[in-house]
């Protein structure tokens, strides 16, 4: 085996590993999707944002228009804010609802954007009017058993 | 009372004598790191080496990875199946090939497939005192003989990692949606909703950048400080896969705790 052979087989080694790397990268992880900063920002306050994280999926009628960009707490109101990052081919209507939603039973929750019928769109930096915060299940259940127990309570 | 005391000697000197090796290995490691400057500038040299470690270990690490991520979505797929998920078998298969399997397997791999070789070919150089001849001949064979073999190793490691990987990933979905009908689109969607670049991929390719750096210092060491003879070689050797063997699945425990601790994934 002399030298240029080698440097030949050594090339296509080379190339095969990188060529897995990039492989990885962009079908296995997905880098090409995940554009960081593009598109505009919207708002959204929650009264409770139950297990939304970041990088969660906004989706309208099902479709994925963007992702969570960051969550933090409004010192004042101690509400949650949800700040979205929306893909700019995507445009909504002021009077847009944004509810968080879980897909599935035991899915991964995600927020929901509801059009409504205004012609103006929201713009960049613009905060959703009306939001439906995450269904808490421990909320609901004690609830349930409080109306149980009022039930009850009538009967006697 | 001399029986005890014998065996507390032969423990002593044990310790002492492994303590004695990892000084000895350290300085070594240090050696070679110092004379590594030809290996790259003479870069033919590693490049045969390249070819030794590299690309003659292409095919069993591809095969094998093959068929790993072929047995990981079977098995996936009727676990799965049983909690209505059976989409999720990318996400499985990828996540453990990229994560743990990929760099792991790998590093078992190349240790028994290239480490060994590293170790019996120094460890056979040095019996029959071509090293000696070497330094007589004021060539530093620390820089000519060690240092290529050291770099061309970790250099192939995150290679052959990758490829394994993808081989993995691409029996995965043979398997899971030519044999067992998954639906495409479906399979690659939920691999990349749930891959994270950084976390999974980088993380990944960094454990086998270290497992490279491991295997092939052990090999070159072992090789080095061979017994010059028959016996000598032949135990270096298995040392040498055994030891690498285990290094790599302490080194993914602490690397692995590291990385994903606290992160949620």
């Amino acid at each position: 085996m002399n030298r240029s052979t080698i440097d030949l087989w050594v090339g296509i080694f080379v190339a095969l590993g990188l060529g897995a790397i990039v492989f990885l990268s962009m079908k296995v992880g997905n880098l090409v999707s995940f554009k960081g900063d593009e598109g505009y920002h919207l708002e959204a306050q929650f009264d409770n944002i139950g297990g939304l994280k970041v990088r969660a999926p906004v989706k309208s009628a099902g479709v994925v228009v963007g992702r969570v960009a960051q969550i933090k707490l409004d010192p004042k109101t101690y509400e949650a804010v949800a700040v979205l990052n929306i893909e700019p081919s995507y445009k909504f209507s002021k009077d847009t609802i944004g509810s968080i939603l879980t897909s599935g039973l035991l899915g991964e929750q995600y927020v929901s954007l509801d059009p409504g019928g205004d012609t103006t769109y929201l713009k960049d930096g613009d905060r959703l009017a009306k939001t439906q915060s995450a269904v808490v299940l421990e909320k609901l259940l004690s609830q349930f058993l409080f109306n149980k127990a009022a039930e009850g309570g009538d009967k006697k | 009372m001399d029986e005890v005391a014998r065996l507390l000697r032969r423990l002593g000197a044990g310790v002492i004598d492994r303590i004695w090796r990892l000084g000895y290995a350290s300085r070594f490691m240090a050696m070679v790191l110092r004379d590594s400057t030809m290996a790259f500038r003479r870069f033919s040299l590693t490049m045969r080496e390249l070819y030794f470690a590299g690309v003659l270990s292409l095919v069993i690490v591809g095969v094998s990875g093959l068929f790993v991520g072929m047995v990981l979505a079977l098995q996936g797929f009727e676990t799965l199946q049983n909690f209505g998920a059976a989409e999720a078998v990318g996400v499985l298969v990828a996540t453990s090939l990229v994560k743990e399997l990929g760099p792991v397997v790998a590093g078992l791999l190349f240790a028994s497939r290239a480490g060994s070789a590293i170790t019996a070919e120094i460890g056979l150089m040095k019996t029959t005192e071509q090293l000696s001849a070497m330094e007589m001949m004021a060539v530093n064979p620390i820089a000519r003989v060690v240092a290529p073999r050291f770099w061309a190793g970790v250099i192939s490691m995150p290679l052959l990692a990758a490829i394994f990987s993808v081989m993995g990933v691409f029996g995965g979905w043979i398997v899971a949606v030519k044999l067992l009908g998954v639906d495409n689109g479906t399979f690659w969607s939920q691999m990349q909703a749930q891959i994270d670049f950084r976390l999974g991929i980088v993380n990944g390719i960094i454990k086998s950048a270290v497992f490279g750096v491991a295997i092939t210092a052990i090999a070159v060491f072992e090789g080095y400080d061979a017994p010059p003879t028959a016996e000598g070689v032949a135990s270096a050797t298995t040392r040498t896969v055994v030891a690498s063997a285990l290094a790599v699945l302490a080194l993914d425990f602490v690397l692995t705790v590291f990385m994903f601790r606290g992160t949620g994934l």
